[in-house]
């Protein structure tokens, strides 16, 4: 049995100990962004500061897909995550990095609300989505996660063929028209850069697939319920790099038409591949900005240090 | 809300709450049958129970004073029986996880296991009662050894593989044979729990009736002798139960709830002795 | 590497008492066949196709026994298979962390009640029961041959619901065991695609899908070999009938009750092949349940003890 700690600090588990049951804790949305000031003064989270520059923020709010202010969690007692704010921009591709585990990948699941199920698990503050608080009470958490689709470090595609796996999503949402599930399946594999690998064996089981396939299978998944954002916690990590370069490519071509944001502990990845880059270490946002500015030009020390491979 | 996913919402409580029931329907029997066995046995348990032999059909009165002695000694029998067999196997099934020849024998434990209990039970027949054209309470033991020896390979094997390897590699560093290694310091180890695992073995043998039908059989009259058909506690519900006299069936009430009694101590003691075991080996 | 002679003497001299192991299983396969020889040789597959049980006249057909143990075995397993899943689910899935240990343990209880005391219960409270749901059963249901029949409170239904009360909890915890272990992977796959919990539940039990067959054939196995519960509540009748509330005759039932009377080699010969079929049903039913769940990579043993050792190595 994991105990909490342990759970923590390792973004592979991604914080969800088997069968746990939830403990549901939508939080009403009034927030104070004064609340959070004894963390975020000692921060100085450079980009977008809910302190310094509230018009600006309002302004950057209008445009952004998803909108975080003072976003705590909590395991019990433990708390991950320390006055999270930033704003997540529509159809580009933002990247969170920091050291192996310790909030990444707890703070990517808040977004979809993944974390729910697990047991002692609490948030506060707001993630907004399109304007709309995704941890209020009326929040239909289905619903949610079908407009918020998400790729796990491992692939875990069902034992099924290739075409059950894609046609999940749709299935439960009650669609029955063959024709029209045959036709999402082909956008959606064709956009997840598998389908000329898969469309003679589409009723092969997807099990039989190389590591590389499967995680395009799962995204192709995602895919085809349509979502607007796509969550991927390092979704190539357990790929070679010839696959991880697929993925990598895919990722580029994707966010024409969604919102990604993407854990990763690869730096050179979120170099290659995003538009703004989120600097998380020990649960807090050190630094947000765009990728260049990150990598070329940080404004915080331990970004720097960060980045430049002195730790982590 | 669309009205599928509200659809789809009310399918997912409604089979939730099917499940919910599930676990309702399964106690209600287990509940009927606690409350009639301790309505109807525990008061017809008294001091005579525990000592007066079966009195002659018809009269009332007596007890089941010989049964409880030979369901004792039939326990005793299979434990000797079974304990030695079923340890030794399981040692060696530790030892040599991944032989094929551990596979084999690990896969006939487990057969052996699902065997129904009467099977065994004619087997032992074959074994120790045609040979010498006798029931006898050896027979009985043996065959309620049979079926415990399943549990005990399973329990050992499993036990001493819990035991962290740095113990026989230091053993044998220090100049122990393999078998002073294992019996002398892997063993010791790991008895409290295979201690547990007997004795739980030995609850489930101590119910069994249907393999003592045609081995140890019955006996009226007290006897301890080993070669001489024994009473037990199961058959002797059994017979009770099936004849026509109400003091008959009420004693038949006592000895299933002496049964259940005797099974339930055993088993909270059993995980009482796995939560202390655990509690000692966790710092 | 040279193997120390300590070694090997260890070696083989625990090895030996493995053997044991191995041959008394073979063993009861060989003595049940050689204690059975008068039957086959005289009746062949007869045997297994008539119905005349006739030890007078030394005329012995298993159908109605092979009938009565298959009829109340499926009856049993129809009945407990959804309850022993839904308490799996239940306790798996559902409940509240606190509950599950407790949970599991009363289920598992049922399973260490021994078979007399069912049989005890069986006869004083589930046949009185059974007997006015038999007598309260509407004139038109009685014409169906399903329902046709004295209603003595003994029969095929008395049997078929106790061999369920006793198969629940062997299935539920074989089942349990697998959905623990079905990867948590696969169920928030299922959530991040937007799925009800219920739906979640069903990738985890497609996923392990070939294990809870197993568990339920596990269960199946343990209706087949129980004899006293049933035969103190099945009516020891030997017929092949699909009346619920016919007595009938199992396998295991006919042996017990029959064994001691057997007067001469034949009839005794006659039970024991009976004895053999059973435990080759038994074992093959067995083999494959253990297969399909050693298929998912987790092997499982007795309800009663399991648990105990789960609890120290958890």
């Amino acid at each position: 049995m994991t105990t909490m700690p342990e759970v923590i600090c390792h973004s592979e588990t991604a914080g969800a100990p088997e069968g746990q049951r939830t403990a549901r804790n939508p939080r009403p949305s009034a927030t104070d962004p004064a609340s959070g000031r004894g963390f975020l003064s000692a921060l100085h989270p450079s980009g977008v500061s809910p302190l310094r520059n509230d018009r600006a923020m309002e302004k950057t709010m209008t445009e952004s897909k998803i909108s975080v202010r003072d976003f705590d969690f909590f395991y019990g007692p433990l708390q991950v995550l320390h006055g999270i704010s930033l704003e997540i921009p529509a159809q580009k591709v933002t990247a969170l990095i920091g050291p192996s585990g310790c909030g990444k990948s707890t703070f990517i699941r808040s977004i979809n609300r993944m974390n729910d199920i697990i047991t002692d698990a609490r948030a506060s503050g707001t993630i907004t989505i399109d304007g709309k608080d995704v941890y209020r009470g009326d929040t239909d958490v289905v619903e949610l996660r079908r407009k918020v689709g998400m790729v796990f470090q491992k692939s875990n595609p069902f034992p099924k063929s290739i075409y059950e796996n894609v046609a999940y999503g749709l299935r439960i949402g009650g669609m029955r028209n063959k024709r029209q599930i045959d036709e999402i399946i082909e956008r959606s594999l064709t956009r997840a850069a598998l389908w000329h690998e898969v469309k003679d064996r589409l009723h092969a089981s997807a099990m039989a697939l190389s590591g590389g396939q499967q995680q395009r299978l799962c995204i192709a998944r995602a895919l085809a319920v349509d979502p607007e954002i796509l969550l991927m916690d390092e979704p190539a990590s357990a790929l070679d790099p010839i696959a991880t370069s697929k993925i990598e490519e895919l990722i580029y071509e994707l966010k024409d038409n969604y919102t990604i944001v993407i854990v990763t502990h690869n730096m050179q990845q979120a170099a290659r591949v995003s538009d703004r880059t989120a600097f998380f270490m020990l649960g807090k946002l050190v630094e947000y900005n765009d990728t260049n500015a990150i990598f070329m030009n940080p404004s915080e020390k331990m970004t720097e240090d960060y980045v430049t491979g002195r730790f982590g | 809300m669309t009205a599928n996913l509200r659809r789809r919402k009310l399918f997912s409580r409604f089979f939730e709450i099917l499940c919910g029931l599930a676990v309702v329907i399964a106690l209600i029997p287990l509940a009927m049958i606690l409350f009639y066995v301790i309505k109807e046995g525990a008061g017809a348990l008294n001091w005579d129970f525990f000592t007066k032999m079966p009195k002659p059909v018809g009269e009332t009165g007596g007890g089941m004073a010989n049964a409880i002695a030979g369901t004792l000694i039939l326990i005793g029998i299979a434990a000797l029986f079974a304990v030695p067999i079923g340890g030794i196997c399981g040692v060696h099934l530790a030892e040599y996880p991944s032989t094929k020849f551990s596979s084999v024998v690990r896969f006939a434990a487990d057969v052996l296991n699902g065997v129904p209990s009467i099977v065994v039970g004619i087997f032992a027949y074959g074994l120790v009662v045609l040979p010498v054209k006798r029931f006898s309470a050896i027979a009985g033991g043996v065959a309620l050894g049979f079926l415990m020896i399943p549990i005990v390979v399973r329990t050992t094997e499993e036990l001493l593989r819990l035991v962290p390897g740095g113990l026989r590699e230091g053993a044998l560093a220090l100049g122990a044979t393999r078998g002073r290694a294992v019996f002398g310091v892997i063993v010791p180890a790991a008895l409290p729990g295979i201690l547990t695992g007997i004795l739980v073995a030995l609850a489930r043998v101590a119910g069994e009736t249907a393999p003592l039908l045609f081995t140890a059989l019955n006996n009226r009259f007290w006897s301890t002798s080993l070669t001489q058909p024994i009473a037990s506690l199961t058959v002797q519900v059994y017979t009770y139960a099936q004849s026509p006299y109400d003091d008959w069936h009420r004693q038949a009430w006592a000895g299933a709830f002496l049964l259940v009694m005797i099974i339930l101590t055993l088993s909270i003691a059993a995980r009482l002795a796995v939560r202390r075991l655990e509690r000692m080996n966790r710092p | 590497m040279r193997r120390s002679s300590d070694d090997r003497k260890f070696r083989l001299g625990t090895g030996a008492f493995a053997a044991l192991v191995l041959l008394i299983v073979i063993g009861i396969g060989f003595e049940l066949t050689r204690q059975s020889m008068l039957s086959i040789t005289k009746f062949g597959l007869k045997f297994w196709t008539t119905s005349t049980w006739d030890p007078v006249s030394g005329d012995f057909g298993a159908l109605p026994f092979i009938w009565g143990t298959l009829y109340s075995a499926i009856l049993a397993l129809l009945l407990a298979t959804p309850i022993a899943l839904g308490i799996a689910i239940f306790i798996s899935e559902l409940s509240p962390r606190m509950l599950r240990t407790p949970l599991a343990y009363l289920t598992d209880l049922l399973a260490a009640i021994p078979s007399i005391v069912y049989g005890l219960w069986g006869v004083f409270v589930m046949v009185p029961f059974v007997r006015k749901l038999e007598v309260a059963t509407p004139d038109a249901l009685k014409q169906l041959s399903l329902f046709k029949g004295p209603p003595l409170g003994v029969g095929m239904l008395a049997a078929a619901l106790i061999l369920a009360v006793m198969v629940i909890p062997f299935s539920s915890s074989v089942a349990r065991e697998i959905l623990k272990n079905v990867p948590s992977a696969q169920r928030e796959a299922a959530y991040a695609l937007g799925a009800t919990r219920w739906e979640a539940i069903k990738v985890a039990i497609g996923f392990g899908k070939s294990g809870i067959i197993g568990a339920v054939m596990l269960g199946f196995g343990r209706a087949l070999g129980e004899t006293i519960a049933v035969t103190m509540v099945i009516g020891n009748s030997p017929q092949v009938t699909a009346s619920l509330f016919k007595p009938q005759y199992t396998m295991a039932a006919v042996i017990a009750n029959e064994f001691t009377e057997a007067a001469d080699e034949l009839y005794l010969h006659a039970l024991i092949e009976i004895g053999l079929l059973l435990f080759i049903i038994t074992v093959a039913v067995n083999m494959i349940s253990r297969l399909l769940i050693w298929s998912m990579k987790r092997r499982v043993v007795a309800p009663i003890v399991m648990p105990v050792i789960e609890e120290a190595t958890a």
